[in-house]
């Protein structure tokens, strides 16, 4: 092994197809991700974080275009290693050798992702019967020991229930299980409590993280709760219009987070320990991605932006070897701008509370 | 599963038998006798009326009548051809309209089916774009325009196919009926085929079944067809028994001897048993593929299956 990268994501774009033009949805990201990490891509509705999740899975839909970039995967088999670039795969290699055995994905709503007419059964075992040379009783053994894993009692009975007759919440179990049935080495989690209960969502997220424990598989968390991301990931990359604005460690990200974007959602997050009315809204919405954008996406909505913003995009400034933020802020020759100081209180009372 | 049937076998028995009321007490109501006739005389229709017993009361009328159907007897007709046993005036008839109306609603189910597949697989391409033509043209023609163009190309000018139906070469006979026929449920499945199809295609449970890697037909076949079937079985039924009890006009076209046309001569002659055992064919049939349909519904879909056993 010369590294320990599971994932790299180089320079990646892709447009859709729409009937009202070209959607430039992702626009040039980069992702690193090391073996048995946790990493999360936070960002609004919009910023493009399902669409790279999709394009690592080879279910983009068919008006998608991959204009640029790699997405370098690191396959493991028991005999050897070798690097794939996912993009140059066709559909019927990559789901003979990447979808459930390689990497698997749980969606967003339970409610939806499970075939209706099926047995959860059936749907767990489907996998395992497909890809490998298992009889129907390994099959089943494999789906029961996968249903007790997920959390699920009375796993006899529960094999020949059908979705509809379970809760949203053992739902999602289900979709776990189905997705760790070919022992993947990378799990995206593509908003996997937005659809659920508070309550439920604690418990799924403990679970996956219960299983990254037992497995060492390396978790991809999309979502646009920082809450969420507070609880579960090692590194975070946060996302704008179709590009990575600040990527960091979980700490840096939200102890000292530089790009102005950040700030605002961190400042949106519900704080329980103050006594300010209001709770901060982020003003204006994303840009529309079917024009061109000039200078930073997220200059218009920004009260700190610079002149050059408008003009000119940002690079990656680098903060520390693993902190790095889109902003022109972070230039040498830069005013001296802090975070609002409402969020340094916030943070403040974080650090306190962690 | 058995209690779900036997409801719904007792709720299509109670509706055949009020079906077969209506239609009873509907034909007593309509102008005129079987007996318009100026030859006969009042004390002659008196004693045909007495003969067949149309001078007693409806209800004694209809109770006689039910038992007779129950023993599989429809009573004699009236005036079309007189005196001669309906279940037996109708068996030939039966036997070429099912026919020609089966391998039609066959034909046209597997075409469509696949035209749909092919469409919602293809989406936005030259193939989708055909199937929608196929389908508008299918709809919106009247099924006598393929019957006649088929008739003058195939049958006159090329002489490939028996113009007229002919008793000796019954299958023969029966392919451009069925031809003309099976368009309208051609073009009917496939537009439902491909929107049931391309609804599910964009389903959560499809990304998630890609996601584990199916593929192929498999993919389609297992998570994407089954998914889509019940829309387009519940629009099928109906189009299998408008084309199993006949088309007036392709039968007139082919000369086929099938019950089209005789329901028809019937009602206009007030023949009533005849007219009530074709109408009763139909209902029953009806209702039959009604029945065949729920249970097919709860074979497929668990939801339903399973919602009535509470």
């Amino acid at each position: 092994m010369q590294d320990n990268y599971i994932l790299r994501i180089k320079d990646l774009s892709i447009d859709f197809q729409t009937t009202a033009g070209i959607v430039h949805a992702i626009r040039g990201v980069d992702i690193d991700l090391e073996r048995g990490e946790t990493m999360a891509i936070v960002g609004e509705s919009g910023s493009g974080k399902s669409v790279t999740a999709k394009a690592i899975m080879g279910i983009l839909s068919n008006n998608a275009t991959v204009r640029s970039g790699v997405v370098e995967f690191h396959m493991d088999n028991e005999t050897s290693e070798t690097v794939v670039d996912l993009l140059k795969m066709d559909k019927k290699e990559i789901r003979q050798n990447i979808n459930g055995k390689q990497i698997a994905m749980v969606f967003q709503d339970p409610m939806t992702s499970l075939n209706p007419l099926m047995t959860i059964g059936k749907q767990i075992m489907e996998g395992v019967l497909w890809h490998y040379d298992y009889t129907k009783e390994a099959a089943y053994n494999r789906a029961l020991e996968l249903l007790e894993l997920v959390g699920i009692t009375d796993a006899k009975k529960r094999m020949k229930s059908y979705p509809h007759q379970l809760s949203g919440g053992m739902r999602q179990r289900v979709v776990i299980a189905i997705a760790l049935a070919c022992n993947p080495n990378l799990l995206i989690c593509d908003e996997p409590t937005t659809a659920l209960d508070v309550t439920i969502q604690a418990k799924i997220l403990e679970l996956i993280k219960d299983i990254q424990e037992k497995t060492g598989i390396s978790v991809i968390y999309i979502t646009h709760d920082l809450g969420v991301v507070a609880k579960v990931a090692d590194k975070v990359n946060v996302m704008y219009a179709g590009k990575i604005v600040e990527k960091g460690n979980i700490d840096e990200i939200f102890y000292e987070p530089k790009h102005p974007y950040t700030w605002a959602l961190l400042s949106a997050m519900p704080d329980l320990n103050t006594n300010d009315e209001r709770l901060y809204a982020l003003p204006g919405t994303p840009p529309n991605l079917l024009q061109e954008i000039k200078g930073d996406a997220f200059a218009p909505r920004n009260e700190y932006a610079l002149k050059i913003d408008k003009r000119l995009e940002p690079p990656m400034f680098k903060v520390s070897d693993t902190h790095f933020a889109a902003t022109w802020l972070l230039h040498p020759k830069a005013p001296k701008i802090a975070m609002p100081e409402a969020l340094q209180n916030k943070i403040q009372r974080m650090r306190e509370g962690a | 599963m058995a209690q779900y049937i036997t409801k719904r076998v007792v709720m299509a028995i109670v509706t055949i038998f009020i079906i077969l009321l209506m239609l009873f007490i509907m034909l007593r109501f309509m102008p005129g006798s079987p007996f318009n006739d100026e030859k006969l005389n009042d004390t002659q229709i008196e004693q045909l009326n007495e003969k067949y017993g149309l001078n007693k009361p409806i209800q004694v009328q209809f109770f006689n009548y039910v038992i007779n159907v129950m023993k599989g007897d429809f009573g004699v007709s009236y005036s079309i051809s007189k005196d001669s046993d309906i279940s037996v005036m109708l068996n030939t008839r039966v036997k070429v309209s099912f026919r020609i109306g089966g391998q039609a609603v066959l034909l046209g189910a597997i075409i469509g089916l696949l035209l749909g597949i092919a469409a919602a697989l293809n989406h936005n391409t030259f193939a989708d774009t055909l199937c929608t033509v196929i389908s508008v043209l299918g709809v919106s023609l009247p099924s006598y325009v393929f019957g006649l163009a088929l008739a003058y190309f195939v049958g006159f000018k090329a002489g490939w196919l028996p113009l007229l139906y002919d008793e000796k070469q019954t299958f023969l006979s029966s392919v451009m009926p069925t031809i003309a026929l099976c368009m309208f449920t051609v073009a009917t499945v496939a537009r439902f085929t491909r929107s049931e199809m391309l609804e599910v295609l964009g389903s959560e449970y499809m990304l998630l079944a890609e996601s584990k890697g199916i593929y192929g037909p498999k993919l389609i076949y297992r998570h994407a067809l089954r998914n889509a079937l019940i829309p387009i079985l519940t629009v099928l039924a109906p189009l299998v028994v408008d084309l199993m009890i006949g088309s007036l006009v392709i039968e007139k076209i082919f000369a086929i001897p099938g019950i089209g046309s005789l329901m028809v001569t019937a009602i206009q002659s007030n023949d009533y048993n005849v007219t009530i055992a074709i109408a009763f064919i139909y209902s029953a049939m009806y209702i039959f593929l009604m029945l065949i349909v729920d249970i097919l519904y709860g074979i497929i879909d668990p939801r339903i299956r399973l919602s009535n056993k509470e």
